[in-house]
């Protein structure tokens, strides 16, 4: 199975990169663009086909090491490998 | 005193705490190297600053998981000092020792400065040789030293006296300011619940000498010696 893992900054953290990019579509005259929040992607190949047992995976390699709970959030979505 | 720094890969203020305990301190000091797992004999464990991992992920979070790891942790479990400078604070509020986090400096720079610090508890193992709101002139140098914590989190961390330093002003006013990074609090150094466990991000080892601009990081070591 292929993961796909989103660690954000919780909402009420503040995001001091997000707003640096945000200023800066601004002064490219994207004036629209109205919060720009920056996370990060995990991509990860996980050896089985058992969905459950990924899930389980995932979960425990987001608790214990990809996100901070302090900080932080995570999501994830789980798909079939393409051969 | 017997202290030990541990090195993990990245690590680059080891030497530099080597120098100010050993050389200018007087102290027995090892380095431990962070694939080991034995840290017996050893009164004080030192996490000192740098880029462990090369800050990969978030930063301390993969240094949380070497092997040395889980004796840093039976240490201050067993009530005895661990002191975590920098990276070392950061390690120490991934692996659990203490609460909270250091998120990137709300200005986004990396800054690297002399800053004051008033001493808010000095009932600790860390800070008994300080008076209560002394002023201290100790180096910062950091990107990511942003302390954040919940506000019931705070609230307990408060009345519990666990803030032990607060950047401040030369003259001791705890003004916006006076904060380099954003922290919340304007918080640069925090104890476990038990006192035995001081994370903290200016670099008191950058000032034991008068050569090098203040000596005031001597109170800090002295206090752990007395």
């Amino acid at each position: 199975m292929k993961a796909k893992v989103v660690v954000r900054l919780k909402k009420e953290i503040l995001d001091p990169q997000g707003q640096a990019v945000s200023n800066a579509l601004h002064h490219l005259g994207m004036g629209k663009v109205a919060g720009v929040r920056i996370g990060k992607i995990i991509e990860m190949d996980i050896d089985t086909t058992d969905v459950h047992q990924a899930e389980t995976i995932v979960q425990d390699a987001c608790k214990k090491l990809l996100s901070n709970p302090v900080i932080e959030e995570f999501s994830y979505e789980l798909s079939e490998e393409k051969k | 005193m017997k202290f030990a720094v541990i090195i993990f890969p990245g690590s680059n203020c080891d030497h530099d705490m080597y120098h100010a305990l050993h050389k200018v301190l007087g102290e027995e000091v090892k380095f431990v190297w962070h694939g080991e797992t034995s840290l017996d004999g050893y009164e004080v464990i030192v996490l000192p600053g740098g880029f462990s991992y090369g800050d990969y992920l978030r930063a301390g979070s993969i240094a949380r998981f070497s092997p040395v790891m889980n004796e840093v942790i039976r240490h201050a479990e067993a009530g005895k000092p661990v002191l975590g400078i920098c990276n070392g604070f950061q390690i120490l509020t991934e692996c659990g020792l203490l609460p909270g986090a250091l998120l990137r400096n709300k200005n986004l720079r990396f800054v690297c400065k002399d800053v004051y610090i008033s001493t808010e508890n000095v009932n600790t193992i860390f800070t008994n040789q300080l008076n209560k709101g002394q002023i201290l002139k100790i180096p910062i140098a950091h990107g990511e030293g942003n302390y954040f914590i919940d506000r019931a989190d705070l609230q307990e961390l408060e009345e519990n006296g666990q803030i032990v330093f607060r950047y401040a002003t030369a003259g001791g006013d705890l003004a916006d300011s006076a904060n380099p990074n954003g922290s919340v609090s304007n918080i640069a150094g925090i104890v476990n619940r038990q006192g035995n466990v001081l994370g903290m991000m200016p670099h008191p080892e950058r000032a034991v000498e008068l050569l090098l601009g203040s000596e005031d990081g001597r109170f800090i070591f002295n206090s752990l010696r007395n």
